[in-house]
C-alpha cells in the first residue's frame, strides 16, 4: 500500500535536513506504529506524505499503490485515498462542520468520477457515524473545530476519516491531549475502520494508545530515520526502558 | 433557485459554489447584447436634461426640478476624499440616455418584443414567466407563475423595460413601477417624497443623478400592508460609453413592511463606464424595509482595464417611531465603488442595520461603509462589515456613527473585519464616531486577518482544490452577512464570492 524509500527532506526556508533516508513499507490491512523521541521527524513525515508546503524532498520516493505521491497536490492525494488525522486540527470560523464534511466528501467523489451524495444520503451516513463516536448533532452544526475541546477535535478527525473512507490513514499523535474516555472512543473508532484493504500509520509518543489500537509492526524513528522495527513488544520495551538503549544501539 | 427545501439550501450551498466556480469564466455576465439603440447626443447640458425629461413624458415641475439640479451641479466639484485612484472622468464624453429602439412603443405581445431583449433576460437567468412580463408584454400576468413570486422591474440602460406582477401587487394596494411611470401616474406621491431623503443638492454624484436620472423603480406600500412578495429591480448596463443614472424611491407607510432586492450586471468593456445612482427610502411609524443588493457590475479585467465606476448615494430616513431599515449589500463588482448606504434614525426607538460584504480583487478599489445618524431617543444601530481584498486591490471601510444631543440612550455596535488574500492588497478601516450626549453607547470592533495557509492545507488534505478551499474559508468569514440575505440571494451571493476570488491564490 504505502512505500517510502530512502526519503530525504529538508525545510524549504532554511537549510535544515529533517528526514535523512527514511524507508518504510505498510502493506494493505496492516497497522504500523511509529514511535520516537521529540524532534525525530515524525510530524514532518506525516506532513510530507500529505503534501503540505514548506518542505523540499531532496532524495528518495514515496508511493501509494505504486503511484508517486510526492508529485500530487494534497487534494489529489486525498482523492487517491490518503488521509492525515492532524495533531492540531485547524479551526475554520463560520463554516459548519457538516458543510465542511459534505464539501470534502463530494469533492473526493467528484475527483474519482463518482456520483455526489445527495443531502439525504449524506445526512443519514454522517448521523450514524457521528453517533458511534458520540458526536452530538449540535457539534455537527458548529463551525469546524471552533471552540471544540481537545477530545472533540480528535473525535472529529476520526469522524472525517470514517466519512472519507481512505485506504491509507496517517494519525499524527492522535492520542495527545486525550483523557482515558476520549482515548477509548477514538481507538474504538479506528478499530471499527480496520479492514483487509485499509492500512494505518499511527504516530505516537506513548505506548498507551497501542494498548487500544494493536499494531502489527512498530518502528522506532530517530534523527530522520527508522532505526529499528519489530513487533508490538518493541513498544513495550520503549515504555519500560526509554529510547536510550535503542539510540545507543543505532549509533 | 425556487422550490428547494431548507435542507437542500443549507447543505447544498457549498456544492453549488464549487460547481459555479468550476463551470464559469471569471465574469459570467460579460457578454453584450447587439441591439439597436436610440441615443441622446453625447455630453450633458440643459438641452440633454430637457430631452431626458421629454422622453419620459414628464410634467413641467419635474423638468424644472432636474434643471435646478443641473444648474447646481455645474457649480460643484467632484469629491476626492475617498481612498480611490482613477483617471479624471470626462463628463462630456458619456451618453446620458440610451434605450432599445424597440422600446419606443410598448410591445403588445411576445411576438412583438425584440427577441434579443428576451434572450438577454433568459441569459441572465430570469424565469420565463417573468421574462415575458419583463419584456413589456401586456396580459402575461395571467399566465400561471412558477415557484415563488418575485416581482421584478428591469432597467436596461436608461429605461425600465417592464415590471412584473403589477396587478397582483395592486390588489394589495402596493405600487411597484418604474419611476418614470410613477412621475406620470402618481405625481402627488413622487412630489411629496422625491428628494426629501437625498436632496438634489446632496453631493456631486447625487446632484448629477437628480439632473439626468433616466429611470429606476418606485415602491409605495400603504399603511398596514405587508408586501405579498419580494420586490426586485434588475439593472443592466449594456450600451457602450453610457452612464446609468437610476433613481429608486421607496415609501413604507405606517405599519407596513417590504423586502426589496437589487441586482446589477454589465458587459465586459475596455473603457470604464459611469454609474451614479440614488436610492431614497422613507420609513414611517412601525414600518420595516429590508433592502438587499448584489452588485456585480463588470469589475474590469485582470490588468485593471475597463469596469464600472460606481458612485452611489443610498439613504433611508426612519421618520416614524419604531421604524426599521436593514441594508444588506454584497459588493463584488465595479472597478471603483463609492457607496455608503445610510440610516437617519429620526423616529424614537427606530433601528438601522447595515450588513456588508465588499470584495475587491485584481485592481478593484472599494471605499464603502455606512452612516448611522442617531437623532431620536433610544435608537439602535448595528454595523457588520466584511471586507475581502485580493490581488492588488484596495478595500476601505468608511463609516460614521453619530449620536446627536437628543438621541439619548442610543446604542451602536460596529464590527468591522478585513480579510487579506496575498500580499499585494490592502485593507483600511476609517471609522468616524461622534457622540454628543452622555447616555448613549458606541462599540467598535475591528479585525484584520489573512487567509491562513493552515486552513487552506486542512481543506485540501480533505480533498478540496485550492479554489474550493478559498471559497469555503471566505464564505465562512462572510457568514453573518450572507445569513442576513433573503434565501434566493444568499445562494447567488455565495457563488459570487467564489467567482470574484478566482485566481486570487496560487
Amino acid at each position: 500500500m504505502l512505500k517510502i524509500n530512502n526519503l530525504h527532506v529538508k525545510l524549504e526556508e532554511e537549510d535544515k535536513q529533517i528526514l535523512k533516508g527514511l524507508s518504510l513499507e505498510v502493506p494493505a490491512g496492516e497497522v504500523h506504529a511509529i514511535m520516537g523521541p521529540n524532534g525525530s521527524g515524525k510530524s514532518t513525515l506525516s506532513y510530507v506524505l500529505s503534501g503540505r508546503d514548506g518542505y523540499e524532498v531532496t532524495e528518495g520516493e514515496a508511493s501509494l499503490d505504486g503511484e508517486d505521491l510526492l508529485d500530487m497536490d494534497p487534494e489529489v492525494r486525498a482523492a487517491a485515498g490518503l488521509f492525515l488525522a492532524f495533531q492540531y486540527p485547524v479551526e475554520i470560523p463560520g463554516v459548519g462542520n457538516m458543510t465542511f464534511l459534505r464539501t470534502a466528501v463530494n469533492a473526493q467523489r467528484k475527483a474519482r468520477g463518482e456520483a455526489e451524495l445527495t443531502a439525504g444520503e449524506f445526512l443519514k451516513e454522517v448521523r450514524a457515524k457521528a453517533a458511534e463516536l458520540q458526536i452530538s448533532p449540535e457539534m455537527l452544526k458548529r463551525p469546524v473545530n471552533v471552540g471544540f475541546s481537545g477530545g472533540e477535535k480528535k473525535r472529529n478527525e476520526i469522524l472525517q476519516m470514517a466519512m472519507l473512507s481512505p485506504r491509507m490513514c496517517i494519525m499524527d499523535e492522535t492520542d495527545s491531549g486525550l483523557d482515558v474516555d476520549a482515548m477509548r472512543l477514538v481507538s474504538e473508532g479506528v478499530n471499527a475502520l480496520r479492514s483487509p484493504d485499509r492500512s494505518f500509520l499511527v504516530i505516537t509518543h506513548y505506548q498507551r494508545l497501542l494498548d487500544h489500537i494493536k499494531p502489527d509492526v512498530v518502528h522506532i524513528m530517530s534523527n530522520g530515520r527508522i532505526i529499528k522495527s519489530g513487533g508490538p513488544d518493541l513498544a513495550l520495551e520503549v515504555e519500560h526502558n526509554g529510547y536510550g538503549d535503542l539510540l545507543a544501539e543505532a549509533d | 433557485m425556487t422550490g428547494t427545501t431548507d435542507l437542500d439550501v443549507r447543505e447544498g450551498v457549498d456544492r453549488e459554489t464549487v460547481e459555479t466556480v468550476q463551470n464559469m469564466g471569471s465574469y459570467k455576465y460579460g457578454w453584450n447584447t447587439e441591439i439597436e439603440m436610440e441615443y441622446a447626443p453625447k455630453g450633458v447640458n440643459e438641452d440633454i436634461v430637457r430631452l431626458i425629461s421629454e422622453k419620459n413624458g414628464e410634467p413641467e415641475w419635474m423638468t424644472d426640478w432636474r434643471l435646478e439640479a443641473y444648474r447646481r451641479w455645474i457649480t460643484m466639484t467632484e469629491p476626492k476624499w475617498a481612498m480611490l485612484n482613477y483617471p479624471e472622468i470626462d463628463y462630456q464624453d458619456q451618453y446620458y440616455y440610451a434605450r432599445p429602439a424597440s422600446m419606443q412603443e410598448k410591445p403588445k405581445s411576445l411576438d412583438e418584443v425584440d427577441p434579443k431583449l428576451l434572450a438577454t433576460y433568459e441569459k441572465l437567468g430570469i424565469p420565463l414567466k417573468e421574462q415575458m412580463i419583463l419584456a413589456g408584454v401586456e396580459g402575461a400576468e395571467n399566465a400561471p407563475a412558477e415557484g415563488r413570486k418575485v416581482a421584478v422591474d428591469a432597467v436596461f440602460d436608461s429605461v425600465s423595460v417592464g415590471t412584473t406582477f403589477k396587478d397582483e401587487l395592486a390588489k394589495a394596494g402596493v405600487i411597484f413601477c418604474s419611476i418614470s411611470e410613477a412621475i406620470r401616474d402618481h405625481p402627488e406621491l413622487v412630489k411629496k417624497y422625491l428628494g426629501t431623503v437625498v436632496p438634489a443638492t446632496d453631493n456631486y454624484f447625487a446632484t448629477l443623478n437628480s439632473a439626468v436620472f433616466s429611470d429606476g423603480s418606485f415602491v409605495y406600500i400603504p399603511e398596514g400592508v405587508t408586501c405579498p412578495m419580494e420586490l426586485s429591480t434588475y439593472f443592466r448596463i449594456n450600451a457602450e460609453n453610457t452612464g446609468q443614472f437610476e433613481r429608486t424611491l421607496i415609501v413604507a407607510e405606517k405599519g407596513s413592511s417590504v423586502s426589496y432586492l437589487e441586482g446589477c450586471t454589465a458587459p465586459k468593456r475596455d473603457i470604464a463606464q459611469l454609474h451614479a445612482a440614488v436610492v431614497e427610502i422613507v420609513v414611517l411609524e412601525d414600518a420595516e424595509v429590508k433592502y438587499s443588493t448584489v452588485q456585480n457590475w463588470f469589475p474590469g479585467d485582470e490588468d485593471g482595464k475597463g469596469g464600472i465606476y460606481n458612485f452611489v448615494t443610498k439613504r433611508a430616513d426612519c421618520r416614524g417611531a419604531r421604524s426599521k431599515i436593514m441594508w444588506t449589500q454584497v459588493e463584488t463588482g465595479s472597478a471603483i465603488t463609492w457607496k455608503y448606504p445610510s440610516c437617519i434614525l429620526r423616529g424614537e426607538e427606530s433601528q438601522g442595520e447595515f450588513y456588508s460584504i465588499a470584495i475587491a480583487n485584481n485592481w478593484q478599489q472599494a471605499d464603502t461603509g455606512t452612516k448611522m445618524v442617531h437623532l431620536g431617543k433610544n435608537t439602535k444601530s448595528r454595523i457588520v462589515s466584511k471586507g475581502i481584498s485580493a490581488g492588488q486591490a484596495q478595500n476601505t471601510y468608511r463609516g460614521l456613527v453619530s449620536m446627536h444631543p437628543r438621541a439619548t440612550n442610543s446604542r451602536n455596535y460596529t464590527q468591522c473585519d478585513s480579510l487579506l488574500i496575498g500580499d499585494k492588497c490592502g485593507a483600511h478601516t476609517v471609522p468616524y464616531i461622534e457622540v454628543k450626549n452622555t447616555s448613549s453607547r458606541v462599540e467598535h470592533e475591528a479585525t484584520t486577518s489573512k487567509v491562513d495557509d493552515d486552513q487552506l492545507f486542512y481543506c485540501r488534505s480533505r480533498g478540496m482544490d485550492e479554489e474550493e478551499a478559498v471559497a469555503l474559508v471566505v464564505n465562512g468569514f462572510c457568514r453573518e452577512v450572507l445569513q442576513a440575505l433573503p434565501m434566493e440571494f444568499a445562494m447567488e451571493a455565495q457563488a459570487l464570492v467564489a467567482i470574484s476570488l478566482e485566481g486570487s491564490v496560487g
